[in-house]
């Protein structure tokens, strides 16, 4: 029965979300049942031929009522307004500890891989109880990763890295679906987040075929790419060296400086004429965004992000090159 | 000049404007705003009927979790249709460019729109979009839906997008046209008296609408030559790979669209209230914070446009800045359905067809605005965002709003639009029925919507399917409802008795020349003596109002009556100052 109403409740936030969603359905209905009492009420006594004395609402009344309303509705939105918003500020913050999973959306399917490495296809496995974050990428389009069961979604927007965090707290399988119409199987791009034990997930988790980390796979590929040729200590070539870099700020040859966090790494490798580092000249190549796929740079900014062995920096969602100033 | 010349080619025995020539030439060049505004009703409603076929089949489809009627291709392009026809080529244009070209130019005393010809121009460009965009549609189809989003629209579609898109375009400058010629000809054809606190608020309605029009539109325009400008040029703007970024279009795209909203709204706020005051024979409560309401409205909505991106990776305190305007504009809402509840206090109310249409806008618009509350809150709308929540909240502003409103119109100006009565029985009860058949579609999907059933889905989970099945069964009632007066209406040209000038007793400019209209709308240019809606005065004080429009108002009275009783106001013009020079 609960299940033709509920689509289930299966993190953290979800205590919340149901809150605020039912004091503005209450809310709702008692407006509607007091403008509709009016309506009725007036529209029976008043009718055309009714015997009932019709004053002329003294103007002076009239202003009162029309103050008295608009002050009323005004506290009432901006109440709603200061409760939602001071839920959503509170709640924006990444824990430190977040286990990090690397999600990559394309028309017209999900591929996650995890930090032991392991790799899936429109799957999830989650522990319960531990905080996880989703870094997102979009090969193609722009795509929502969306679980109702978690009250949350998140666009995943091609040309930067979309974050979205959540705390499972019940074990069980849930509907992940792409929110964003995406093309001709929108409809079928769907998946299935698995909220498991975290023991359990432990063990599903070294289970797994390709079990080299994230961060390993990211070194042979620093290796095999050329990276180290430049970037490596012993390199004679004047490149910035990594060691360090994650999570620092960055002087830029333009006076900027900038914060060496996800975004930084990946818009660096993809564009690395854009936010050159002061003392440096512009050499890198600028042919790796056709190198290397969007799980490579993943797995090298894993490798950059362990070889500085910092952690995530105060991650929100903005990446948008279009919007961001201060990065 | 005399008088009596004048009465002649301009008075009461002068033939309608319907009569005023027969052939189709007659009609496709004409510059009588009537007549624009007959044009515009056969357009809108052969795109209406194209658009209404598209949501049928998308319901048939969507009665079953699998696909069974359409492919997901044929899926995509049905909703993108149903979408840019409804949204731009039905819904935009409604209201003002047919009761309002009709109505707005007789409701001031003007005896036409300030620029006629570009209001004919205006047609021809939206009737050159509408071809457009049915060429797309022949050829083989649109599948981005109406936001065409990019990069999909401007990378990855493999369909006329560019055909739709330069359709849209095209019509909205024939939209910009009509916004232009309004915002004129209030400010410069109304009739001697009628100040700017005088005006109807169907006028005041329309004013607001053509200003965001004006402002608006240009944005949308913008944003759709990017997406063809990136098909076929190239361009990068908003392709990651070149160093573009894909969400600028949204910003561009919302910007107009979320004003868009208000002007399909406005209007019908103002014909709403034209009808609930005419049938409660109340004055309109609140006449100033109509005004300011209506203007607040069209101020604030161009700031509300980031509540469409709370989920795009859009920075949080942008969210929470337009959350909170968001939450803003809710509150000159709340008060239009406040000042029209108590417009019914102490009033005569009757219950003719329009006025259940009418109400039922007013049910359903605080339905919708409701909802709106729960979008403009961002936890929620993370939740909610792009499910059939989203679908069902515009559905209630746009079409159980705006149509309402529409048909409300529609009936209540009918008599004078075509001069005949319509089966009044049968018009009551297609109004009750499109209430019912409405809330009976679109409440299941707020409950989808908060399941998490997203939009733009052709095939879906299992556990959707109860409200699926609910919302298309109520669509079938709603289709009949909308069908209904295809007929009785059709019958009323053909059959329907003459109507009368004045057949609610309305105090409007427009109920004062004859049903339907003269070319010229008035014999004499009416003389405004006082505030609009007068029922008070008229229905309990009759003598005293009696006296007054004796001398004052209407086609009626002598203009040396008129002139000696020394007209105040913007004092007269045109045929009134040659009357005054005699």
């Amino acid at each position: 029965m609960d299940r033709l109403f509920s689509p289930g409740a299966a993190s953290a936030n979800t205590g919340g979300f149901d809150t605020l969603f039912t004091a503005l359905s209450i809310l709702s209905i008692l407006i509607v049942l007091l403008v509709g009492t009016l309506i009725v009420v007036f529209s029976v006594r008043f009718r055309k031929g009714s015997d009932v004395p019709r004053h002329r609402v003294p103007a002076l009344h009239a202003r009162e009522f029309e103050i008295g309303w608009t002050i009323v509705t005004a506290f009432v939105a901006v109440f709603i307004f200061w409760w939602a918003a001071g839920y959503r500020i509170t709640d924006d913050k990444v824990p430190a500890d977040a286990l990090e999973i690397h999600v990559e959306a394309k028309q017209w399917m999900w591929k996650t891989q995890h930090p032991s490495g392991a790799r899936e296809i429109n799957a999830l496995h989650v522990p319960r109880g531990h905080p996880v974050v989703l870094r997102m990428s979009s090969q193609d389009v722009i795509h929502s990763f969306y679980v109702p069961a978690f009250r949350l979604k998140q666009d995943v927007v091609p040309g930067r890295i979309s974050t979205l965090w959540f705390e499972p707290t019940e074990t069980g399988t849930y509907p992940i679906e792409c929110a964003e119409y995406c093309g001709t199987d929108h409809a079928r791009m769907l998946g299935e987040v698995t909220v498991m034990e975290p023991e359990l997930y432990a063990e599903w988790s070294a289970a797994q075929p390709e079990a080299d980390t994230l961060a390993r796979q990211g070194a042979a590929l620093f290796t095999a790419q050329g990276c180290s040729g430049c970037h490596a200590a012993a390199s004679s070539v004047h490149a910035p060296p990594l060691e360090g870099v994650y999570g620092r700020p960055v002087a830029l040859a333009d006076g900027r400086t900038v914060l060496a966090d996800e975004a930084y790494i990946r818009d660096s490798i993809l564009m690395p004429r854009r936010d050159v580092v002061a003392g440096y000249e512009p050499i890198m190549p600028t042919n790796f965004d056709e190198i290397l796929s969007l799980g490579e740079i993943a797995a090298l900014t894993a490798y950059i992000r362990e070889l500085g062995g910092g952690l995530p920096p105060d991650a929100r969602v903005l990446r948008s090159p279009a919007m961001e100033t201060e990065r | 000049m005399s008088d009596a010349t004048i009465d002649v080619t301009r008075g009461a025995g002068a033939p309608s404007y319907l009569s005023a020539g027969h052939r189709i030439r007659s009609w496709l060049l004409t510059t009588d705003h009537k007549r624009i505004a007959i044009l515009y009703f056969a357009a809108i409603t052969v795109f209406f009927l194209i658009g209404g076929a598209a949501a049928t089949l998308m319901r048939m489809e969507l009665f079953t979790p699998g696909a069974d009627v359409v492919s997901a291709d044929g899926y995509n392009k049905l909703f993108t249709l149903h979408g840019v026809i409804m949204v731009w080529f039905f819904l935009v244009p409604s209201i003002p460019t047919t009761l309002g070209n009709f109505v707005l130019p007789l409701a001031i005393g003007a005896r036409d729109v300030a620029f006629p010809r570009l209001n004919l121009l205006s047609w021809y460009l939206t009737v050159a979009g509408g071809l457009l965009v049915l060429t797309s549609l022949l050829a083989g189809g649109v599948d981005t839906g109406w936001t065409f989003y990019t990069p999909y629209s401007s990378l990855y579609s493999n369909s006329y997008v560019t055909l739709a898109a330069m359709g849209v375009f095209v019509a909205g400058f024939g939209t910009i046209a009509t916004g232009l010629n309004f915002i004129v000809t209030v400010h410069t054809q109304r009739t001697p008296g009628l100040t700017w606190g005088r005006l109807p608020l169907f006028v005041w309605a329309h004013y607001a609408t053509s200003i965001i029009i004006v402002l608006g539109t240009p944005a949308l325009a913008a944003a759709l030559l990017m997406v063809v400008a990136e098909r076929l040029f190239g361009l990068g703007l908003l392709d990651p790979a070149r160093g573009g970024d894909p969400i600028i279009f949204q910003h561009v795209f919302w910007f107009y669209s979320h004003p868009a909203v208000y002007i399909m709204l406005l209007p019908g706020m103002g014909v709403v209230t034209e009808i609930i005051t005419c049938f409660a024979r109340r004055r309109v409560f609140g006449y100033p914070m109509m005004v300011a309401a209506l203007l607040a409205i069209a101020v604030v909505s161009f700031f509300v446009w980031g509540h469409h991106m709370f989920v795009s990776g859009q920075s949080l305190y942008a969210s929470l800045i337009f959350s909170f305007l968001s939450f803003v504009i809710a509150v000159p809402s709340a008060i239009k359905v406040f000042n029209w509840t108590a417009t019914l206090y102490g009033g005569h109310i009757t219950f003719e067809s329009p006025m259940l249409y009418a109400m039922g806008f007013v049910g359903l618009f605080t339905l919708g605005g409701l909802s709106g509350l729960f979008l403009a809150s961002v936890p929620i709308d993370v939740h909610v965002h792009d499910t059939y929540f989203v679908v069902a909240h515009f559905h209630y502003i746009m079409v159980g709003g705006t149509v309402a409103a529409f048909f409300a119109g529609l009936h209540f100006w009918w008599p004078k639009i075509t001069g005949r009565t319509y089966p009044e029985a049968m018009a009551k009860a297609a109004a009750i029925l499109m209430f019912l058949g409405f809330n009976f579609t679109f409440a299941p999907q707020f409950v989808l919507g908060y399941m998490g059933m997203p939009r733009r889905y052709h095939v879906y989970l299992d556990q959707f399917q109860v409200w699926h099945a609910a919302s298309s069964l109520g669509a079938v009632l709603l289709a009949v409802a909308y069908i209904l007066p295809v007929f009785y209406l059709g019958w009323s040209l053909v059959r329907g008795r003459p109507a009368g000038d004045d057949p609610w007793s309305a105090t409007g400019l427009e109920w004062q020349t004859a049903s339907p209209p003269p070319e010229h709308n008035f014999a004499r240019l009416p003389i405004v003596r006082e505030k609009p809606y007068a029922y008070h005065e008229h229905d309990e004080h009759p003598q005293e109002r009696e006296a007054t429009t004796h001398r004052a108002q209407g086609t009626g009275r002598t203009p040396g009556e008129a002139r000696a009783d020394g007209a105040s106001g913007d004092g007269p013009r045109a045929d009134d100052r040659e009357e005054a020079r005699e």
